[in-house]
């Protein structure tokens, strides 16, 4: 096996081991990435010189004795989430020469315990989208099928980690955007529970739903991480102080009678044969292994994507007025033959050329649903919604440990076969829920279908990531569907 | 037909955005659709239902409001990024228009 395509627990086995120095892993995955990047196109930058600064930092540390389980450990980073120095773009014109002056807390964690931060990846422009073709930088390609995309929005993390160019990723969900490309790239997605890990220096989405989390290879990797980012932080008061357990131990606890409800309406009669075949050898599998089954209602399933297109593009248009050509981005006042006047004009014509037409689209959707004689019909009525969704979720999960649902309705599409930004939309129709009540949820491989991988998707109870991660890795401990790799 | 293209115009003003007629054509007819799609909202009884802002239940989390020096270097790499820069200062246009 070649370095880069190793576990985190295999890495750190071998950097423990002296079988290798973090150097030449972060040197396998940087190669890896010259290799086949041509053809994936996950990343957007590459900082190699910094990543190689940093492992040797890093083997310094292995040999002081001071290796944590991501000492040393390569990983590429979505491109939304700052980081000092390195040119963070959010798949936006309007930052294509955007350097922080510092670094997300996430980021502040990881390189704190000498992660080795090797590429920022793509994603559809500020998160917006479900399959990464809304990237001003173009799409990212799908390494089952080079022809279809890789999800999104945190297509780039997870079509690198399935491409294995790193040893782990770090991607950002709103509605979906971690989980969903996960299960179009078969690789593990999990997104915590809402508070969990700190929003600071991730670039506002929507700031209620906005939550930073791992795409790895394994279950056991994700618990690795998790516990790594996660915990509150002074510069996010959002964040929650919950206790942080070691999920690496937690998910190897039994899961003998353990109980899933799975919830009707998310079975409906059109939902592809396929993935419902998928789903319901994932539900034997899980009862093979101990766990009860049993049916729940969420009737109110079928608003959430209408809620989630309300309330995340109200949100967007105000995080997102600070593009503006002033604050942040490229500026109308450096264009030469400019034919700005005044200051307005600079905002409107920064704004007009720079921002993308899906952007655009969900800044014009929030400032109609928030403007004067729309805001109840619109905003305040998602809102109320969004109460029912949630409480019925919670209350279900009083009955229940967890709730399975799949993924994604169908494995990756084409590039370019989705023209219709509603259609693009339905795409988090199993997503948005979780999001919106802000519970934990993890997406993980149950399969191929025509030779694409498909995922499920485990919801649990708020800051319950330990049991959702234990039940997905007894699952994934039997089945054999990570030792199918896509040939490049 | 929810938003003509004098609507979507008058959107796009208040949200600070410079739109072709093109693009003005092309998002009357995006929106409308994705508006008829969320108008199944309207369907849904909310009566007493309280709205959710926000998931975790936390309230008025405070933080002393204390000034902390910045780093030179980050001051100077901050400055460097603006758009036109006079001394230390980000120089914009006048804020007044034409009348």
């Amino acid at each position: 096996m070649k370095l880069n395509q190793l576990t985190i627990k295999q890495a750190y086995n071998g950097l423990k081991n002296r079988d290798f120095t973090s150097v030449e892993l972060t040197k396998a995955c940087l190669q890896r990435i010259k290799e086949v990047d041509n053809k994936v196109k996950a990343c957007l930058t590459i900082c190699e010189k910094q990543a190689l600064d940093q492992a040797a930092k890093a083997d310094v540390m292995i040999i002081k004795g001071e290796q944590k389980f991501l000492t040393g450990i390569p990983y590429i980073c979505k491109d939304i989430i700052v980081t000092k120095n390195i040119r963070t773009t959010a798949a936006s014109k309007i930052l294509d020469n955007y350097f922080p002056s510092f670094d997300a807390t996430v980021i502040k964690k990881l390189n704190q315990v000498g992660a080795v931060l090797i590429a920022k990846s793509n994603l559809d422009e500020f998160a917006h989208g479900a399959s990464t073709e809304n990237s001003a930088y173009g799409p990212t390609h799908n390494p089952w099928d080079l022809e279809r995309v890789p999800g999104g929005s945190s297509g780039g993390s997870a079509a690198a980690m399935a491409a294995d160019e790193s040893i782990f990723t770090i991607g950002s969900d709103t509605g979906g955007s971690i989980r969903h490309p996960s299960s179009y790239c078969g690789v593990i997605g999990l997104k915590p529970t809402y508070g969990r890990c700190s929003r600071y220096g991730l670039i506002a989405m929507t700031s209620s739903t906005d939550v930073i989390g791992p795409i790895t290879k394994t279950v056991e990797d994700s618990a690795i991480v998790l516990k790594q980012i996660a915990g509150s932080d002074k510069f996010d008061s959002t964040t929650v102080e919950r206790k942080i357990l070691d999920y690496h131990k937690e998910i190897k606890k039994n899961i003998n009678g353990l109980k899933i409800g799975i919830p009707k309406e998310f079975f409906p009669k059109e939902l592809d044969k396929d993935v419902e075949e998928r789903l319901q050898d994932a539900i034997n599998q899980f009862e093979k292994l101990g766990v009860k089954i049993t049916q729940i209602s969420l009737p109110h399933t079928k608003y959430a994507v209408p809620v989630y297109y309300i309330i995340t593009p109200s949100e967007i248009s105000s995080n997102l007025s600070r593009f503006d050509g002033i604050r942040y981005g490229e500026s109308e006042v450096k264009e030469q033959n400019s034919k700005a006047n005044n200051l307005l004009d600079v905002y409107y014509q920064s704004r007009g050329k720079w921002l993308g037409a899906e952007t655009k689209r969900r800044i014009m959707l929030g400032t109609y649903a928030l403007s004067a004689g729309y805001y109840d019909a619109y905003y305040l009525q998602a809102q109320k919604v969004r109460t029912i969704i949630s409480n019925e979720l919670k209350q279900e999960l009083k009955k229940v440990d967890a709730i399975l649902t799949p993924a994604t309705p169908h494995p990756a599409f084409k590039i370019g076969e989705k023209k219709d930004p509603l259609s693009m939309y339905l795409e988090d129709v199993f997503m948005s829920s979780a999001s919106l009540a802000g519970l934990p949820a993890i997406s993980f491989p149950v399969g191929f279908i025509n030779g694409l991988p498909i995922g499920a998707q485990i919801i649990g109870k708020p800051f319950d990531e330990a049991t959702i991660l234990k039940l997905a890795h007894h699952y994934e401990q039997a089945s054999n569907w990570r030792k199918t790799k896509p040939e490049l | 037909m929810k938003l003509s293209k004098q609507e979507v115009k008058h959107i796009a003003d208040l949200a600070h955005l410079e739109l072709s007629e093109l693009e003005q054509e092309l998002y009357s007819g995006q929106l409308n659709s994705v508006l008829d799609y969320i108008d199944q909202l309207k369907k849904v009884n909310t009566l007493d239902v309280e709205p959710t802002a926000q998931v975790t239940g936390l309230e008025n989390i405070m933080a002393e409001d204390e000034v902390e020096e910045c780093d030179k270097q980050i001051q100077e790499k901050m400055i460097e990024q603006f758009p036109q820069r006079q001394g230390d200062y980000n120089r914009v246009k006048r804020m007044l228009r034409d009348s």
